[in-house]
């Protein structure tokens, strides 16, 4: 349907466009990351294309299999033109050194929170993102669990209470009404101030 | 007399303007779904707003990476807990698009006809408990009532209420009842005048309309670079629809309106829902009429479809055929696709990657909610703290799909 935006991608980009494929109906193009936004951008200006509906952003983790480990995959649709298309870009080498790419938050604010699950996710470092930290997992997690590396069954340790500033844990001794019996098992003389 | 405070000069006068941070949820009151959202107050107006989701993060796509393509259907049913049938028919339409595959036409209409009555129950429970949290109780009560018939439809189709794990790559679990048919002529009437009855107790409410009518706006371009989809996007003015713009299954050959708002507003979101139910009864009707009474469910594919039980315990053909789709599971031709269907609250998508193997490579759910609550901040910036619940239920968020 949309053969022609890979067509047009193809001429005005060249070489930057690895390669294409329409598999199950889907057209793709595989892009040189260098040049991600500024594609993005042109899907999204061209009248041709007027990609202006952002629909997904994510990453697939082929080590192993791929030597550019991941593949960043967008998901663009055109409400006029009734048209999708998939953008991927492969980054990253097998020790998941130099996985960055530059964000799209620029051209679709949309994809603030995708490109922040994919960070989360895959350790992809989005460039010029304005607020990228986890989403889904909590600040203390270690590691990214969506790669192919990282154990399922993993279990990570619970996390300490946080330094909040003025902030005190729930019914300490001086607070509120203590559980148990202070007479009996209370500890005297480490506690008292 | 002279006035009291003629010492003091005109800067102290003022009230402190510090800005006050206040916390809401993620386990409250008045916000379903575990959401936390950070505001940043200056007296009773929202300044910033941090929305943070991820309390109910279950490690969805890591899990799908472990079974077989069979296995994940319990899964997507436990994403959107509130229409759990359209999960099912979109991961099965997402396989059978990358095996290439269509089931038979019955089956087509039977999902038509399971799906929309799951959309139902999705709108309900989206404005129901939206009044319930602007202390509209008695609708909500309403609302329920007209849930639990569909939701006993349900039960003697699959044998569950909410959870069904129903769908199956090539067809369903199980073909349409005997009186299927019947029960739902009978139930969706009863169930349309429930909803009139619920929104009479609404519409004239001038305090329910007070904290509607001009709240939460959200323009169209904005919401088409958020990504929204959905009831929320038509609401402000986008008229798209996937069953409309791409259709599936069955779908082209329904008349039914798309309802499209104006302003884009809570009340736009809320009457587009409620004009949503009575295109899907429309639907619904449409699908009964246009389906066969006799035919096959499912694919005849010994690769993909489990063998009849009889069969499975009295021949050996169907007994390796059987453990061969249980223990090994489809074998899905490798590649990627990305398949998306219109579910109770936008475009689901689903994303895979096959390596040819019985077990998935990647799964990847795009849930229409996250693309909406990701709008939230932007829509409650700027208004006031009462103004967060009204907003916040119309989006139609659901906890199990916007955090995997």
């Amino acid at each position: 349907m949309s053969k022609r935006v890979l067509e047009i991608l193809k001429s005005k980009f060249g070489d930057d466009i690895y390669e294409t494929h329409s598999q199950f109906g889907d057209d793709t193009a595989v892009v040189n990351p260098q040049r991600w936004r500024e594609i993005a951008r042109f899907l999204r200006d061209d009248p041709q294309c007027a990609m202006n509906m952002f629909v997904d952003l994510t990453a697939v983790d082929y080590i192993g299999r791929q030597t550019p480990r991941f593949e960043v995959v967008l998901h663009l649709r055109s409400m006029e033109r009734n048209q999708r298309i998939r953008l991927k870009a492969r980054i990253g080498d097998d020790e998941a050194n130099n996985v960055e790419i530059d964000s799209v938050v620029p051209v679709w604010k949309g994809a603030n929170w995708f490109e922040r699950e994919c960070f989360d996710m895959f350790g992809v470092n989005f460039k010029g993102h304005p607020d990228l930290r986890r989403i889904l997992m909590y600040p203390e997690f270690v590691g990214y669990p969506l790669r192919k590396d990282y154990p399922a069954d993993k279990t990570q340790p619970l996390v300490e209470l946080r330094n909040v500033p003025d902030k005190l844990p729930p019914f300490s001794t001086d607070e509120g009404m203590p559980f148990g019996r202070q007479t009996h098992d209370y500890p005297r003389g480490e506690e008292t101030n | 007399m002279e006035p009291l405070d003629r010492d003091l000069e005109e800067g102290l006068l003022e009230l402190p303007s510090e800005p006050m941070m206040l916390n809401m949820g993620p386990s409250h009151p008045a916000m379903h779904g575990t959401v936390r959202i950070v505001l940043e107050l200056s007296g009773e107006v929202i300044q910033k707003a941090d929305v943070q989701i991820g309390y109910l993060h279950r490690g969805f796509e890591k899990m799908c990476e472990r079974g077989t393509w069979t296995q994940i259907f319990p899964y997507v049913d436990r994403c959107n807990y509130v229409s759990p049938m359209l999960n099912n028919v979109g991961f099965a339409l997402a396989v059978e698009k990358m095996l290439g595959v269509t089931v038979p036409e019955r089956c087509q209409y039977y999902r038509v006809a399971l799906g929309e009555l799951a959309r139902i129950c999705d709108h309900m429970i989206c404005s129901g408990a939206m009044c319930m949290e602007l202390g509209a109780f008695t609708p909500f009560l309403y609302f329920a009532r007209a849930r639990e018939i569909i939701w006993d439809i349900f039960e003697e189709e699959t044998g569950a209420r909410v959870t069904h794990s129903f769908g199956r790559v090539g067809g369903m679990a199980n073909p349409p009842t005997k009186y299927f048919k019947d029960m739902v002529r009978a139930g969706v009437p009863r169930v349309l005048q429930l909803i009139s009855e619920g929104e009479k107790l609404l519409l004239k409410n001038r305090i329910f309309l007070d904290r509607l009518e001009g709240v939460g706006v959200m323009s169209k371009e904005d919401a088409l670079a958020l990504g929204w989809t959905g009831v929320v996007l038509r609401a402000s003015g986008v008229p798209y629809d996937v069953r409309r713009a791409h259709p599936y299954m069955v779908y082209d050959r329904m008349e039914f309106d798309v309802p499209v708002g104006t302003t884009g507003d809570n009340y736009d979101r809320f009457m587009c829902r409620q004009e949503e139910i009575r295109q899907t009864a429309r639907i619904i009707e449409q699908a009964l009429d246009q389906m066969p009474d006799e035919g096959p469910i499912n694919i005849e594919d010994p690769r993909i479809v489990l063998p009849p039980k009889q069969d499975v315990y009295t021949t050996i053909e169907a007994t390796i055929q059987h453990f061969k789709i249980v223990m090994e599971g489809i074998k899905v031709p490798a590649g990627e696709c990305y398949s998306y269907t219109e579910a109770g609250n936008g475009e689901l998508g689903f994303y895979l990657v096959s390596d040819g193997s019985g077990t998935p490579y990647r799964v990847r759910i795009r849930p229409p909610c996250f693309a909406t609550t990701q709008g939230l901040e932007q829509l409650i910036t700027g208004l006031m703290i009462p103004d967060v619940v009204p907003t916040f239920g119309s989006l139609n968020m659901i906890g199990g799909e916007c955090d995997h």
